[in-house]
């Protein structure tokens, strides 16, 4: 029996809040001050490509060090036991029922000049000591507002979307198909890139959208670690909206190249998995 | 010709402290012999594929291979290829890349692996298949990849954990005869689990018949069906009667109030013993010509045979028979000496 109607509350929900916005982001992109039709937010933007690649760099590290940390991570819980496997998920999980603004400001505490890390070193008489082996003369180590510190709080912000989808497809291979493997001879090195790291394609390619498009378009982060240094593209769109070069077309128009460019990467990663059936648009 | 590949000693696997699944197994087989272990669920059965595969290690006693002890030795290091139950394919290869897995990890050149994965594969009946992927492929069809990944590497011996387990009657009919066949071309020792005893008597040279974690009777599927070593296996194998009574002498047991002769002997004297007689053993008569006299109870049409089922004074018979009594009719059953298999009591 089709009950098309239980679709309705979401269909009209789509309709007022995804498809009229995005129309509306396509239309101020194309729009300007004057009400006339217009390229030109297109044109003003090619001024800000440097903002574009900053930000897909620094979003491409971070999703790098993610995969490095998470993969490893996901692949030795999946052969754990029950209990551990439980406790270590409330362990991922744990970070993420937290405030995220919250999160990222304890970081500011602990990266900043005066902050945690470097007030423990500096008691711990650590600079003396650097400074003597080194030649320098250090007080604290820079740490905040540098695009390390931007690349710090998105791999801890976003590094548990990497692991989960990674964990749930190792976790779903079937042992009898490691086991057939090691039958025919493949030793454990084998097995693992010869059968486990192919099938869990799947779950790398969700982790790496899950962590590159929020990456790629956070700004809070950016702002409150990379204390405006390194301008990514959310710090531009909103400056767009709320900041002092109030410009909402050349906002729109950002944001549009910006998914446009999403887009793009996830039907490429997307090839990649083809035939597995898990990979997602995000 | 025959020469003894694998022997096990004193085998014994217990879970968990007290759980003990494998009792004491002492169990050796030749080259080229197609060997079942048959058993319900639970017996251990598994268990003893996987030992000798090396997915598990005994708690105690030995495994040996063409006389060297191989407790120790991983898997993949084992000149045995398994079969897997749910054919345990790699879903991200095609066909091809599947048979040529075990080849490719030791190395072999490129073109060998060609021709022998041609020839696999024409084996199992899949030429043309090779770029197909294992998710386009019929139960049927993925079980014969399983079975040609696996005999193309040319092993030893060949463990079957209950192949055929996931099809349905009809293919299954026509994979065991394949099977057999592919067998004796490739003439390597196959190991098959089953808890299907006609599956086994069907393609076995030797039946090992298990039940919690012990062999119970080791022989060929002719000796196992006709002389059931125990109550056990006698219900196993086939319908049976299995009646109580008490061994008079040499080539005489006493059961349902009479005298039969047997060609059973060696036992003590009024040694209490189970009988078996086979339902399709028993013959039907007029009242006055039948060793016994029962009481028709129940006919059931089953095809080939009516199913007949006779309320004797002690006793309850099933009796295979062409022609049906009528319900409710005193008949007379009968036992020729050579189809009463005496066993001693456990």
């Amino acid at each position: 029996m089709k009950k098309k109607y239980l679709a309705v509350p979401y269909v009209v929900w789509m309709a007022v809040f995804v498809i009229v916005p995005l129309v509306l982001v396509l239309l101020y992109a194309l729009g300007s001050r004057d009400g006339s039709f217009t390229l030109d937010n297109f044109r003003t933007m090619t001024q800000y490509w440097g903002v574009f690649a900053s930000s897909f760099q620094l979003a491409l590290i971070a999703t790098a060090v993610c995969l490095l940390i998470g993969y490893p991570v996901s692949y030795w819980l999946s052969r754990e036991g029950p209990g551990i496997k439980r406790i270590a998920m409330i362990a991922i999980m744990l970070p993420m029922w937290m405030n995220f603004l919250l999160r990222t400001y304890a970081w500011m505490s602990i990266l900043e000049n005066t902050g945690i890390i470097n007030t423990v070193l500096g008691n711990l008489g650590f600079f003396e000591l650097f400074n003597g082996v080194f030649g320098t003369n250090l007080k604290y180590f820079p740490m905040i507002n540098t695009p390390g510190a931007v690349v710090l709080g998105m791999v801890y912000n976003y590094l548990p979307f990497m692991i989960l989808p990674i964990y749930t497809v190792i976790d779903k291979i079937d042992p009898k198909v490691i086991e057939a493997a090691e039958d025919l001879g493949a030793n454990s090195i084998q097995v693992f890139w010869k059968i486990i790291f192919p099938l869990s394609l799947p779950g790398v390619l969700s982790g790496v959208a899950m962590v590159f498009i929020p990456a790629v378009s956070t700004f809070a982060i950016s702002k409150l670690l990379g204390g405006g240094m390194t301008m990514l593209l959310g710090d531009l769109i909103e400056m767009q909206f709320y900041g002092s070069a109030y410009n909402p077309y050349l906002g729109s128009a950002i944001s549009l190249v910006m998914m446009v460019i999403v887009l793009i990467c996830m039907t490429i990663i997307n090839r990649f998995g083809e035939g597995e059936g898990e990979a997602m648009y995000f | 010709m025959s020469k003894e590949l694998i022997r096990l000693t004193n085998v014994s696997m217990v879970f968990d402290e007290n759980t003990v699944v494998l009792d004491n197994i002492n169990l050796y087989f030749n080259d080229a012999e197609f060997l079942t272990l048959l058993g319900p669920s639970g017996c251990g059965k598994t268990t003893t594929l996987r030992i000798i595969g090396g997915f598990q290690k005994p708690t105690s006693g030995d495994v040996f291979f063409d006389g060297v002890r191989i407790n120790d030795v991983p898997p993949y290091k084992r000149q045995i290829n398994t079969v897997f139950q749910k054919y345990a394919l790699f879903t991200h290869m095609n066909i091809y890349d599947n048979v040529a897995f075990g080849m490719r990890i030791s190395k072999t050149p490129e073109a060998d692996i060609r021709r022998r994965v041609d020839e696999a594969l024409n084996m199992v009946n899949l030429s043309g298949f090779e770029k197909r992927s294992v998710n386009a492929l019929s139960g049927g069809q993925q079980q014969r990849v399983a079975i040609a990944r696996a005999i193309v590497n040319r092993p030893k011996v060949l463990l079957l954990d209950e192949p055929l387990g996931a099809l349905d009657l009809k293919l299954r009919k026509e994979m065991q005869t394949e099977l057999k066949k592919i067998q004796q071309q490739v003439g390597i020792t196959f190991v098959y689990v089953t808890h299907d005893q006609e599956e086994a008597l069907t393609m076995s040279d030797t039946i090992v018949v298990m039940n919690e974690g012990r062999i119970q009777q080791i022989g060929t599927p002719i000796d196992i069906y006709n002389e059931p070593k125990n109550a056990f296996v006698a219900n196993f194998i086939g319908e049976s009667n299995i009646i109580s009574g008490v061994m008079e002498r040499d080539y005489c047991v006493r059961f349902a109030g009479r005298e039969f002769a047997c060609t059973d002997k060696g036992f003590a004297a009024k040694e209490a013993v189970d009988i078996v007689v086979r339902p399709e053993d028993l013959m039907i008569s007029e009242p006055a010509n039948g060793q016994m006299v029962g009481k028709v109870d129940s006919v059931v049409f089953k095809g080939i045979f009516y199913e007949v089922m006779v309320e004797s004074q002690d006793f309850r018979w099933k009796v295979q028979t062409t022609r049906a009594p009528q319900k409710g009719q005193l008949i007379g059953l009968s036992v020729d000496p050579d189809n009463i298999q005496v066993m001693h009591k456990r």
